[in-house]
């Protein structure tokens, strides 16, 4: 199949490479990319463990072709973390122990990355509602929902420092 | 240097802390190592040609188109795996299965051929083009009308087989026929009972649904003759067993690792045709082969769990109490007997269903089924078929109470087994080692304030504008679990111990190396704080190893909640042995005899003397530079624990519901879980397990089936239809405990992740019916959705 070229931003680096059209964007990130964090859960974007996000959009990568992502900014759970220092959602899902498999995780992450700038100051029941498109088998969300709501904070607490 | 001693425990982050999890840097940095992660040079790619059709004949496999596509290497049929004797393999169960479907397809979705090539997309592609043509034969879904005489004939390969593995069979689609208990004694029981009760019940099928799917890397080495094989198994020992003996390979050349797993629940214990083509398919063609399910594979033909077609009887008192169980199973197990069982028990623990009862007499039938469905009956999160058996029991004592007029609450206590009474034989045979029910039980009912819940209870039924119907479940379940025993306990042959390898370095730091395999359970924290406790060494400096097969002690895995009774009182044992050399050279290092010192946290001290010690640093390095004459140098220990008895978690679940009368739709308005699991080792792991456990159980028993329609066709075989509830449904939950260590365990654990799905699917159930128990109503099966929860409002005159 003869390939078409995609260039995108890539966790704050640029990217070119040919791909086949079809290739989706979630194998284009773990196979040519080797960025294995967001995951396959069940390639109908139900479960959400592929979620990165795109453009200031959470995008279930497993229905998004890499195509699609010419010219946009994409970011994925490995780039999450700043020069070695965990983002405050990663800090906080550990603390509030909001993960066990940890394969819906890198999708939870991303997830709540967006929905907390589109939300800064949720509720838990608005939390529950912003995570839902996320599927965890593990830890029933208690802990997610907490977790959430402990980076709301912190990261009220980092803006108004840096203000 | 003397540190208080609170301090000084505090910092080994030993038992009891809630540590926080050292697994958790790579997961939420996206460096976790899972299956599908693993890339490897000229690595290939592995896809299914699937039956669309549950029961037929295939007349012919037409490969050709298949392989002019680009990028297809091979495809493999039943007739290319017959010359190595691979086109069936053995199950856990004593039966066999089709690795790929041989003349005969026996349920839709069966493995019919792979392709194997260079990418995923070709080997799709490959899927594709692959051209069979069937013959359709009839269709068996109901597990009573495969018994009937004139069924047609699924299993053609056991034609004249009058013996299974597990006796007699019956039936051309009879599997076997298990019973436990005294039947004689039970029939005379019910024979001369003041009051008797009985009730049919389908425990449906469901799924485990993990959130990875099954997969496997196979990389056959074909200089060095060795074969290494990533895969997402709970018992990479077990399966490293069983593929020397499928492949000739010997096992010290087959390395099975089972890498970063994304949740198991039970699915991950089997052995599936997909690993064993992807091994062959590496062999034959000298390559990597990389073979990943997507999800409806997943749904459509992995170990599914139940199907468990249940009739309980209960014979009591006037008064109520209980003094006989009776009941019968006819379990749908597919179209192969794949249930992943210790051998002797192909119903596995169900005779745990005496519950928590105190009951004289008691006898349980089950008869194994074949139909056109998956294989499997796996244990879903759950101790083999306990889920089962305390869903029948918890559900026959509220018919009874219901019956007798009596409260839930005041039945159980008048049939408890009593504190005193444990050890307890129960009629089945079972000893269990501890318990306290009644305590448990005054303190669940004490925190949600039962009466008061009954007394709204009542005023809502009494008033005819209320718009919702209100129930309250009740469940007082035990558990049997940490399998087990090797004299009764052996998964193909092998005895159902577990192990530990423990070395403490020369600086104190030290590694543990272990036969389970963790899929979230957090074993790389929670084993190390106990090796914390019992050696003094700071968790933080303690590594825990599992899931390769060539550095580990052989292990049986991790399912059944076995890891901490048996696994965990393996550290235990392997500690204590280190712990006893460490004296040995204490004493020498300190010049006083073994008898003169004390342990103390981290230290053996000389007794009442503060300012003579050895800590285990000190020790470790002596151990390799100075130790005693004659005692052969190093520091470390292996411990193989075979356990004298299961253990017997138990736990206290309340549950209340508001159903609305006009669309049957469910609030749980409130869910109080105590559970106890003997000595408690990390508090915040524990309840993060309870939190998924009962959520696990709220998708069962309010929305999970796998159905199939007259033609076998599985209804629902996605994440569209199969339901895995979200953050908007799933509740809150508020969990509590009590502590009843096990007697017969090295530090009193009992195991904790499964009772909390066991306990809580029959408390759902409970509070649905009980919300229509002033209507006459029993019982209705699961799973409890709106439309279905509807139906019963029609069906008892509440909406028209």
């Amino acid at each position: 199949m003869s390939k078409k070229m995609v260039a995108m931003t890539l966790n704050g680096k640029s990217v070119e490479e040919a791909v086949e059209p079809r290739t989706l964007l979630i194998h284009f990130l773990r196979e040519k990319m080797c960025l294995t964090g967001a995951h396959i859960g069940c390639e109908t974007s139900h479960c959400g463990a592929c979620t990165v996000d795109i453009d200031g959009q959470s995008v279930k990568s497993c229905t998004h072709l890499a195509v699609q992502c010419e010219g946009s900014d994409v970011k994925t759970v490995e780039g999450l973390a700043n020069a070695g220092a965990l983002h405050a959602i990663q800090d906080a899902f550990y603390k509030e122990h909001g993960l066990q498999c940890g394969f819906c995780t890198p999708g939870m992450l991303m997830r709540a990355y967006r929905f907390l700038q589109d939300n800064p100051n949720p509720t838990a029941e608005e939390v529950r509602h912003g995570m839902s498109g996320n599927l965890c088998r593990c830890t029933g969300y208690q802990n997610i929902i907490k977790a959430v709501l402990h980076a709301a904070k912190t990261i009220q607490q980092q803006s108004a420092v840096a203000a | 240097m003397n540190a208080p001693l609170s301090d000084r425990e505090k910092a080994l982050m030993g038992m009891g802390e809630s540590r926080l999890r050292k697994e958790d840097a790579r997961f939420i940095q996206g460096k976790g190592n899972y299956v599908d992660d693993i890339k490897m040079p000229g690595m290939l790619h592995m896809d299914i040609v699937r039956a669309p059709v549950a029961h037929a004949r295939i007349l012919r496999i037409n490969k050709e188109a298949a392989l002019k596509i680009p990028g297809v290497i091979a495809v493999l049929t039943a007739e290319d795996l017959k010359p190595l004797k691979l086109h069936w393999m053995p199950t856990l169960a004593g039966d066999v299965q089709a690795v790929l479907a041989d003349e005969k397809v026996h349920f839709q979705m069966q493995e019919v051929a792979v392709v194997i090539a260079e990418d995923r997309y070709a080997a799709a592609d490959g899927v594709e083009a692959v051209e069979v043509e069937y013959e359709e034969l009839p269709v068996v879904i109901d597990p009573f009308d495969a018994l009937l005489p004139d069924a047609p004939v699924l299993r053609e390969d056991l034609v004249g087989k009058t013996v299974g593995a597990h006796g007699a069979r019956k039936h051309h689609n009879h599997i076997f026929n298990w019973q436990a208990g005294d039947k004689e004694a039970t029939d005379a029981a019910f024979a001369s009972a003041a009051v008797t009760v009985k009730q049919d019940m389908l425990y449906p099928r469901v799924h485990p649904c993990p959130l990875e799917t099954c997969g496997c890397v196979a990389s056959f080495d074909p200089v060095r003759g060795e074969l290494t094989t990533w895969v997402t198994s709970q018992a990479p020992h077990v399966v490293r067993t069983v593929v020397s003996m499928l492949s000739g390979i010997p096992e010290s050349k087959v390395r099975i690792i089972s890498p970063d797993i994304g949740g198991g629940f039970g699915n991950k214990v089997p052995i599936y045709p997909g690993y064993v083509c992807a091994i062959v398919a590496s062999i034959v063609l000298g390559r990597p082969v990389k073979w990943v399910e997507d999800r409806i594979e997943n749904l459509s033909s992995t170990g599914f769990a139940r199907d468990y077609h249940m009739t309980g009887e209960l014979a009591a008192t006037a008064d109520g109490k209980i003094l006989a169980l009776r009941t019968h199973v006819t379990a749908d197990h597919g179209a192969f007997d794949a249930c992943a069982d210790p051998s002797k028990f192909p119903a596995g623990m169900f005779h745990i269903c005496s519950g928590s009862y105190d009951i004289a007499a008691a006898h349980c039938s089950v008869d194994g089924v074949y139909t056109n469905k998956a294989p499997g009956g796996v244990a879903y999160r759950c101790s083999f078929r306990v889920t089962e058996a305390v869903y029948l029991i918890e559900r026959m004592v509220d018919v009874l109470a219901q019956k007798l007029g009596l409260d839930k609450a005041e039945i159980r206590s008048k049939n408890f087994i009593k504190r005193e009474q444990f050890p307890y034989k129960s009629a089945f045979g079972f000893e269990y080692d501890s318990g306290d029910y009644q305590t448990a039980l005054d303190k669940v009912l004490e925190a949600v304030d039962y009466k008061a819940l009954r007394a709204e209870q009542a005023a809502l039924r009494a008033d005819p504008d209320c718009p919702t119907l209100m129930g309250i479940g009740l469940v007082s379940f035990t558990e049997v679990v940490g399998a087990g025993p090797s004299k009764i306990c052996d998964i193909l042959g092998v005895g159902m111990f577990d192990s530990c390898e423990i070395r403490v370095h020369p600086t104190g730091s030290a590694i543990a190396r272990m036969g389970t395999i963790s899929q979230g359970q957090a074993h790389q924290t929670t084993y190390a704080q106990i090796i914390a406790t019992e050696l003094g060494i700071s968790s933080e400096v303690i590594q825990v190893e599992e899931g390769d097969t060539h550095t580990a002690p052989y292990g049986l895995g991790t399912y059944g909640s076995r890891s901490t009774p048996v696994a965990g009182a393996a550290i235990a044992m392997a500690a204590r042995k280190i712990h006893a050399k460490a004296k040995t050279i204490a004493a020498h290092l300190m010049e006083v005899s073994e008898a003169d010192l004390e342990w103390e946290i981290d230290r053996f001290k000389v007794k009442g003397n503060d300012a003579k010690f050895k800590t285990m640093t000190d020790i470790a390095w002596a151990a390799y530079h100075q130790p005693p004459a004659g005692l052969e140098p190093g520091l470390e220990a292996t411990y193989y624990y075979d356990p004298p008895n299961f253990t017997f978690p138990f736990g206290i679940y309340l549950c209340v519901v508001d159903i609305d009368k006009a669309t049957g739709e469910t609030k749980i308005r409130r869910f109080y879980a105590l559970d106890d699991c003997g000595t408690r080792i990390n508090p915040m792991v524990i309840e993060g397990q309870i939190h998924g456990g009962l959520t696990e159980g709220f998708a069962v028993a309010m929305g999970q089936l796998l159905s199939f329609d007259k033609q076998g066709n599985i209804q629902g075989n996605s994440l569209m239809d199969y339901f895995l509830p979200t953050a908007v449904e799933t509740p809150m939950w508020e969990t509590d405990f009590t502590v009843t260590p096990s007697p017969h365990h090295p530090i009193g654990a009992k195991g904790v992740a499964e009772s909390p799905h066991v306990g809580s699917i029959p408390t759902f159930t409970s509070a649905m019916v009980d919300a229509f128990a002033h209507l006459g109503v029993t019982h209705f099966n699961m799973p409890h959705t709106s439309y279905r929860v509807w139906q019963q409002l029609k069906s008892s005159g509440i909406v028209s």
